[in-house]
Parts: structure tokens; sequence; C-alpha cells
């Protein structure tokens, strides 16, 4: 606290290996005290194996990891100030809701007032103080979830991981869990840490984000920035929906190039941050369906105009698209308006499709996925 | 009406294996048992209703003894088998791989292919005077002369513990097979070390099945006959002996009846005070699904 410099937590080159798998290659990152992180990144990507190394199951083929400062390379899990909310919870169903949270107490030998009181402290903040006496079994899943959060909260650790805990809970608590638990970090004023590969989660809840692949960080940076300013091919498309094309650059000109799709589609662009292309390059074009303008009825004109017909609408309020075939074959999603009158676009609409160049970025194939 | 009393009439038919197998092997048996153990010999050929067979049991205190023996013997067998069973279950059912799981779940099952007889007579061939380990000893200088190591008390526990450890193993590897990996993390995790965590989380989770193989495992041994008898020789004073004295060399049935029948009191009544000591239920535990 004394030492604003000193991260929370730090990883530099870290590696692990499964045999031949590389299931972490050289991550680095570093988190500032009190912020909420998140790694997002699809199965398999390595994440769960890094928040292991970070807890301490798993230790580093190579590279380094330190907390507060200090190197915890060899120090077991146990006397990490690390602690892990797990997937499925892991509350203990033998004890009640007591004696989970008052579990890490006892293991570092508080007594019992002590404990007593910041057991009910602990269920204090997280709002339900009425519930330790129950049994695990009682509890709702919400509920659970906040006594895991609680039963690590209560030991006061340095850093908090938490490995996709939403993943069992069902849509509509979901989404009041991604608020709740923004406002717990606010309120605890601890460093999380939070797995997950649901965009939204990580998006809505996090301060920054590293998108992982491949057991790899594509990017960190805050969730505007890898929305808007993807840095290569794989967060482009993992990161919030995309029309995604391929095709080859036809012309560069100054900023912006001119990529003909394998569909023959013609399109201005720009290349995405620190991707540089030439003409000849085979490129990935990606345009975010809410930057498609589409007009109704209208001739297609001016920069990547394009004409074409729609052939199907996705009704979901205010998320609603249309499929939009165009002349050269090819399915562009729109977000579009619906607002129940005779003027919405309707299927067998000619429409009339643009979007700004800026909007629409190009990798150069290969890079990612 | 038609289809339910079809459907009430297949509930009969699949149900009447199971309760002629309890009426007539279990519950007939039992009754005559306790019949006969209710009958008091007053003259040849003459008897009339009394406890005095249960009396004479609580009178003679060699029979007191040996079924006091018995018990202890008993329960220093389950303790034995539960100590080794449950580093190899934990090893089973959280350690080995799905592969290496099957083979040792195999090995442990071998055993039980040969007979109760045979299992003995293998462990008669390597304890007795001119045994297997009497020889090693002799051969390799240790000792001077042959030992006998049959026919004491460790041989017979030892006999005991080995034919009854697998019904140890299964209920115990089945509990922790159901035990999610993470809880251990978690209890690792939340700073125990690894005391703490086998203490305040594996055993408690492992508590129904340490319980049901317990209770399995004790009530096998006191009922045992065979290993006692071979490998503690004539003077094993097992219970089961006594019983099978009184109705087969002393011909006295309703004397054979009644030790019988306190036998099945003192074993359940000691399971009863494990089960309200570990705060269990048989529900919980050997009915466990």
């Amino acid at each position: 606290m004394t030492d604003s410099a000193v991260s929370d937590l730090e990883c530099s080159n870290v590696c692990k290996n499964f045999g031949s798998v590389q299931a972490v290659k050289d991550v680095s990152f570093e988190i500032p005290s009190g912020s909420f992180f998140s790694i997002l990144g699809p199965s398999g990507c390595g994440k769960t194996t890094l928040m292991r190394m970070i807890a301490g199951f798993e230790e580093p083929d190579s590279g380094d990891i330190s907390i507060k400062g200090r190197s915890v390379l060899n120090v077991p899990p146990n006397r990490r100030n690390v602690k892990m909310v797990f997937q499925h919870l892991a509350l203990f169903p033998m004890m009640n809701v007591f004696e989970n949270i008052a579990y890490g107490l006892r293991c570092i030998g508080a007594d019992r007032d002590e404990i007593k009181r910041k057991v009910q402290d602990v269920l204090n903040r997280v709002a339900l103080p009425d519930v330790g006496g129950r049994e695990i079994y009682q509890l709702s899943g919400g509920q659970k979830q906040r006594i895991a959060i609680a039963r690590c909260m209560v030991l006061d650790p340095d850093v908090l991981l938490l490995d996709e805990p939403l993943g069992a809970l069902d849509l509509k608590l979901r989404e009041a869990m991604k608020i709740e638990l923004k406002l717990l970090q606010n309120q605890f004023d601890t460093t999380f840490v939070y797995i997950t590969h649901d965009q939204s989660e990580a998006l809505v809840m996090s301060d920054r984000v590293a998108v992982m692949n491949n057991g790899r960080f594509e990017q960190i940076g805050t969730p505007q920035d890898l929305y808007h300013h993807p840095k290569t091919a794989f967060v482009a498309g993992f990161v919030g929906d995309s029309n995604r094309w391929t095709g080859k650059v036809t012309a560069v000109q100054g900023d912006e190039v001119i990529v003909e799709t394998d569909g023959g589609m013609s399109a201005r662009c720009r290349p995405g941050e620190g991707a540089s292309v030439a003409a000849g390059d085979t490129v990935t074009l990606f345009v975010r369906p809410e930057f498609v303008h589409l007009a109704q009825g209208r001739k297609a004109s001016g920069e990547n105009s394009l004409q074409g017909r729609v052939d199907n609408l996705l009704f979901n309020g205010a998320n609603s698209r249309a499929l939009v075939r165009l002349g050269s074959g090819e399915l562009v999603e729109v977000d579009v308006t619906l607002k129940g009158g005779a003027n919405d676009v309707k299927p067998t609409d000619e429409v009339a499709l643009s979007w700004s160049a800026d909007n629409a970025i190009c990798f150069a194939a290969g890079e990612g996925r | 009406m038609n289809q339910r009393d079809a459907r009430r009439l297949s509930l009969i038919l699949l149900f009447m294996p199971f309760a002629l197998w309890i009426l007539l092997l279990i519950l007939l048996p039992h009754i005559g048992m306790g019949v006969l153990s209710l009958r008091e010999k007053i003259a040849p050929r003459q008897y009339e209703f009394g406890f005095d067979n249960y009396i004479e049991f609580f009178i003679e205190p060699i029979y007191w003894h040996i079924m006091a023996r018995t018990a202890i013997m008993s329960l220093i067998v389950t303790a034995l088998a539960l100590v080794i069973g449950f580093p190899v279950s934990y090893y089973i059912a959280k350690i080995a791989g799905p592969r290496t799981r099957g083979a040792m779940f195999m090995f442990c099952l071998i055993p039980l292919w040969v007979s109760d007889l045979i299992r003995a007579f293998g462990w008669i061939l390597l304890l007795r005077e001119t045994g297997v380990i009497s020889g090693v000893l002799q051969w390799s200088g240790l000792i001077s002369e042959p030992i006998e190591l049959l026919y004491n008390d460790a041989a017979v526990i030892v006999g005991l513990v080995y034919t009854v450890m697998l019904f140890m193993i299964v209920p115990l590897t089945s509990t922790m097979d159901g035990m999610d990996d993470s809880m251990i993390e978690a209890g690792y995790n939340l700073g125990g070390n690894g005391l703490t965590v086998l203490r305040r989380i594996i055993i408690p989770y492992a508590m129904p099945g340490i319980v049901s193989g317990s209770i399995i495992v004790f009530m096998l041994t006191a009922g045992s006959y065979l290993t006692p008898v071979l490998l503690g020789g004539k003077y094993s004073s097992w219970f089961t002996q006594t019983i099978y004295d009184q109705f087969i060399t002393r011909y006295n049935w309703e004397s054979g009846a009644a030790f019988g029948f306190l036998l099945l009191i003192f074993t359940s009544l000691v399971v009863w005070i494990g089960l309200k000591l570990s705060g269990q239920s048989l529900s919980s535990t050997v009915a466990r699904s």
C-alpha cells in the first residue's frame, strides 16, 4: 500500500508445458492494485493453467510470478496470499456456511471471538447477514457464489482469482451476478483476476482485459481498446461480433487500403494497428454489424456502398439483425432497429449498405485464426 | 383400472423372489432359532419356555470373555483395515489415472476369486514352523531354530485383515471418487496444510464410506469362522466357534441358537454405538446408492 509502484500481481515470461503441448507460452503482465483484470480466451487456450500457476497448483517451467513484488515461485499454495473461487465453487458440503468461511481463519490460528467477528463482518458485506447457520445445499446459486467469495475475502487476500464462477448459473442470474461482482470488487478494493471464455462478462466487469489464445496473450487493454482497436485478427474476431471476409489488397492509399474479397466485393478499410499490408497480400477483413449502415430502397453510391437484398431478419429486440445478401453472393450481418411499424426493413427488401473505412479493419491472413 | 391391476401384478411378480428370499431364508429360520433359543431343557426330551439359555451366557464368564475377545479383535481388524485401506482408496480414487485405477481395483479383487479356505491355507504355508517365512529367516541366519508364527492372535488378525480388505476399499473408493478435486485444492488454497486438509476436508467427506466400510468389515469379521479356526488353531476362542461347538459337538441346539442371537444383538449394538459416535445413520452410509 505504501509503495504504489509495486503491482499486486506480476508475471514475467511464464511458460508451462505438458509433455509436448505448450499450454502457456511466454506470458507477461502486470496488474495494478485494486483493479479488475480479466483473462479472456476460448476453452483450451491455457488460461486455467495460468491461473493454477498463480495459485500455486502448478509450477511454471520458466519465468517468474510475483505477488506484491515478491516472487512466489517456491511458495506452496497454502502460503500464498492468493485466494481462488473455483469453477464449481468447491464449497465444503460437510460444513455449514459459518464453518466454510471460518475454515481459512482457523487455518491461520485465529481465536474464536475474532473468527466470529470476521465471519459476521464478511457476511454483512456480501449482504447475507443471516445465513451463517445454514447448510450449503440450502443456498441458492447466487448465494453460494457470494459465500464462495466471502470465504476468500475474509482472509484479506492480495489477489482474488475467479475461475469462470458464473458458468453454472442461468442467464438471468448470470447477468445480475456480473453487476454484483463488479460492485463487490469495488467494495473490497482487492485485485480480482477473472478468467472467462464469455466476452460479455469480461467486457462488462473489467478494468483491463487480456485476450489469450493458444497459450499466448494476444493483447492487453481496456475493453474499449480491445473492441475498437484490436491488434490481431484473433482479437478482432473473438471480441464482439464481426462480419469477416478474406480477400486480396488491390491498392494502398495512404492510411487506407482497398481490398477485393474472394466473393468479388470491393471495400475500403484500414489495416489494424501495427499490421502492415502491401498490395497483393491476402488479408482478413472485419466489419462490426453495428457499423454497417443500412438504407432502404436506395441505390448504392459513394465509398464502401454495396447493393443487396435482405435474406432474413433475426429479431432479438434491441439487438435485432438483418442478413443481407450482396450482389456478389456474400452475406453481411447488419444491426437494425425494428420499431414494429410498416417502415421496418423486411425480407426481400432491396437495400444499400455502407460503412466508413475507419470502422473496417484488415489483418494479413495467417495471423491468428 | 385394468392397467393398474396389471401394474400391481407385475410389481408383485418382480417383488416375489426378494420376498421369498427374505421370508424363507432369513425370517423363517430366525423365527425358528428364536423359538429354539427360548426352550429350556428340563429332562431328556422335555422342554419348557424360559430364558435359561440366555442366562447361562451371562453367568458363565468364559462365554462372556470369548464374546468380548471376539468384539475387541474384530474392532482391531476393522481399525487396521481402515488404516491400510484409506491410503489405498485415496490413491485409487484421487491420484491414479483412469487406466491404473481399473488395474488396481482388479488387483484388489483377485484374492476374492480364490476361496476363503485356500487363502487361509496360503497363510498357513507362509507362517507355519516349516513355512516360507521361518525358512527364509533360518536361511539368512537371523534365527537358529524354526519358529512357529501360526496359532496366535497376530496371525488371526493378519489373516482377517487380508480377507476383508476389499470390503473396506470399495465403499471408501466410491465415496472419495465423488469428491471434486477442487475441494482439496480449495482446502490448500484457503491456507490449510496437508494435515488440516486431511482432517477437516477429506475425512469428513469420506465419513459415510468410512462408516459403511467399517460396518461391513466388523460384521464380516465378528461372524467369520474359517480364518480364526485355521490360523488361530483350536483355542483361538472366536465366538462363532463357541456357537459351532454348541450345535455340532455338544448337540445343544437350544444354547447354540441363543448364542447366535446374542452375537447378532451384540454386533448390532457395536454398530449402533459406532453410528452414534460418528454422527452418521444407516441410510447415509450402507444404504447409500
